[in-house]
């Protein structure tokens, strides 16, 4: 095991901080020139907003953020005291907590913080918080709150499927026209859609070379820089980033180096990341010469079947073949050829305690899954924002105790 | 002759065990973890040391483990707690087995395989139902002295059932049935019945169930109660509560080549 290990930084990083705060600051800047503020679910509509010319903003961003600088833990209970349990979306609380407490990580930018909706566009394909959470602000603002209700566990992403979600998708337009005092241009939308597919295309390439042995990047490493991806498709400003990522992960290929020094073993992490853990997480996995190589999370933001010539229908299937919202069949068909993709040794779940959505350990699929493909794994109990409910020893244990587990053989 | 030396540094306490190159152990020291896991090793060191006349220089390879196992400076190496109660374990019955380790803080379930090796684990979630923790907690509601219990507990007559999954909740259950005056010795079992619940739930037994840990060393009842629930017998490890610190120094003597199994 390395004396001391240390987490090996992307050049292309400093680039981000560059295009994140570019982003933020236009979002956010008071005297930005005026145009309607579209709030966004990560995994909603994005091209569509684009197209009718709205600043787009993803509040499940700025989740990520209470959770990664720990503020989270503070901002959590005042959405509860408010009336929102502990028991749901972390995200939901700590960011509700942070509006009511008027505390945000933006504010070390020196930003006045999340900017105030037009009108919140949501697409229930992750899950039923994701409309919860954008009505309270509907609420407060008296705003439209508006958006996709995609069915959840889908089987095969079929026409009908992909015609309804097409049909509310399109039924959109006319309200946002109104909001935006735009029209909706399909020359636009289509040219959005383009740029949202080749960002995608490029992320998924980014991806893929930790298929590469030794990996050059991590799960934890694809925590950050997925950033753009998520925020800023369907603009140029992420194509630009991601070609810059990649061939700076083809170069440590072509080098021979590995995220983690002296690569052992190769785990695939299941569910959402622990975001006040990430740097902890990617630490003690480098000690032990363990690559976190693949995950769902990462890939999620993979959209494959956005279609420039239909973009209604593209989004439709797009955002409905996601894993989260599917069945456990196409989940497990997807893990297995993952597995054997990324060449995976074992298999970490983590069980979300205030997103069942994302925690797939809780159906006995570890178990399936393990017996079938013979890949060992271990569920870790914890959280994506509440510290709470993670218990840093225990966690730290299972994963020695997994990988001890590995080195057998 | 060489000796190997495993510890077990613990959420409540610290076992150490010194094992020849036979396997056969040839002192061992208990006590409290502590908050300075490094005095506290190295008292134990101190203490097997000056009570065995055993010079310590003739220990070969030392392994430490728990909750403390980053905090023993004169060990060789360390390992997981799941491992080493593993290992400890196997080393007694070689077979296919489960074991079960209940401890102060954690309870894990530890699947072999018959050559030992490990095929897949389970700890409990962040929570004391199931642990040494929440018996503590339950003695001292009763105003009892944890080593009164596995007597009580023997003399019940009845099943009781405390069924919240919370410590504390389970705790205000026990004022109930105080105040609808059930006998101390059936809420006892209750108690006890609550860790095995707790356990059952956790996972599957595949093989001979074997019990670790100083909650059943104490308390064989409670691993008893546990071989009912699950409809096999439950072996009681020999030394239990030294299983972690005995599989230990098994790793520390396989890792010096000196193994002899």
């Amino acid at each position: 095991m390395p004396a001391s290990v240390e987490l090996k930084n992307f050049e292309a990083s400093k680039k981000m901080k560059g295009v994140m705060g570019q982003y933020f600051m236009e979002l956010m800047d008071p005297d930005r020139p005026p145009a309607k503020v579209a709030w966004c679910t990560s995994v909603g509509p994005a091209e569509l907003l684009r197209a009718l010319g709205f600043e787009v903003y993803f509040p499940e961003n700025h989740g990520a953020m209470l959770g990664a600088t720990r503020m989270a833990t503070d901002l959590i209970p005042v959405a509860n005291a408010r009336g929102f349990s502990p028991d749901i979306c972390s995200y939901l609380t700590s960011d509700i907590g942070s509006y009511l407490k008027g505390e945000s990580p933006f504010n070390k930018m020196k930003l006045p913080g999340p900017p105030k909706a037009d009108v919140l566009v949501f697409n229930t394909n992750q899950c039923r918080d994701v409309k919860d959470w954008f009505q309270f602000y509907a609420r407060e603002w008296d705003v439209p709150c508006i958006g996709v209700h995609t069915p959840r566990a889908i089987g095969d992403v079929d026409d009908v499927i992909v015609t309804a979600v097409a049909k509310q998708i399109e039924a959109l337009v006319e309200p946002l026209e109104k909001i935006s005092g735009n029209k909706l241009d399909m020359d636009k939308l289509k040219e959005v859609t383009k740029l949202s597919l080749k960002c995608t295309e490029l992320w998924k390439a980014v991806l893929e070379t930790a298929a590469n042995v030794p990996s050059p990047i991590t799960f934890f490493d694809g925590t950050i820089q997925m950033g753009p991806a998520v925020v800023l498709r369907g603009t140029k400003m992420a194509i630009d980033y991601y070609e810059t990522l990649l061939a700076e992960l083809k170069q440590r290929i072509a080098d021979g180096v590995g995220a983690v020094d002296d690569e052992k073993y190769r785990i695939y992490w299941e569910g959402m990341p622990v975001w006040g853990k990430i740097k902890n997480l990617a630490i003690q996995f480098m000690e032990l010469q363990t690559a976190v190589v693949a995950s769902t999370y990462c890939n999620s933001w993979i959209f494959d079947d956005l279609d420039p010539d239909k973009p209604f229908e593209g989004m439709a299937r797009a955002y409905s073949e996601l894993f989260i919202c599917r069945s456990d069949e196409p989940k497990e068909a997807y893990m297995k050829r993952m597995i054997e993709k990324f060449k995976i040794d074992g298999i970490l779940y983590h069980n979300a305690k205030t997103c069942p959505n994302n925690s797939n350990s809780r159906y006995d699929m570890p178990q399936r899954l393990g017996a079938e493909t013979g890949k060992p794994f271990v569920i870790i109990d914890g959280d994506l924002n509440d510290l709470r409910l993670y218990s840093e020893e225990q966690t730290r244990t299972n994963i020695e105790a997994f990988v001890e587990q590995l080195s057998q053989g | 002759m060489q000796y190997y030396c495993g510890i077990d540094i613990g959420a409540s306490t610290a076992k150490l065990v010194v094992i020849d190159a036979a396997g056969e152990m040839v002192a061992r020291a208990i006590g409290r973890s502590g908050i300075d896991y490094a005095k506290t090793a190295e008292q134990l060191l101190a203490d097997v040391s000056a009570a065995e006349s055993f010079d310590r220089s003739l220990i070969a390879r030392s392994l430490s483990t728990g909750y403390g196992r980053d905090n023993v400076p004169w060990a060789d190496g360390k390992m997981t707690e799941i491992a080493c109660h593993g290992r400890g374990a196997y080393f007694h019955f070689k077979k296919r087995m489960t074991v079960i380790d209940i401890g102060a803080q954690d309870s894990k379930v530890i699947h072999l395989d018959d050559t030992g090796r490990r095929i897949s684990f389970k700890m409990n979630r962040k929570c004391a139902a199931g642990t040494g923790s929440f018996i503590e907690e339950i003695a001292h509601r009763l105003a009892l002295d944890v080593s009164e219990l596995n007597a009580l507990a023997a003399g019940s007559t009845k099943d009781i059932s405390l069924g919240s999954f919370c410590t504390v909740f389970a705790a205000t259950e026990v004022l109930e049935k105080i105040r609808a005056g059930i006998d101390v010795t059936d809420i006892v079992r209750g108690a006890f019945n609550s860790v095995v619940k707790r356990i059952v739930e956790m996972d599957r037994i595949e093989g001979m169930l074997v019990t670790t840990g100083g909650v059943v060393a104490h308390n064989p009842l409670l691993a008893e109660l546990l071989g009912h629930a699950f409809g096999t017998e439950a072996h009681v490890a020999p030394n239990a509560q030294y299983t972690g610190a005995f599989g230990a120094a098994l790793f520390a003597a396989e890792q010096a080549g000196k193994t002899n199994k």
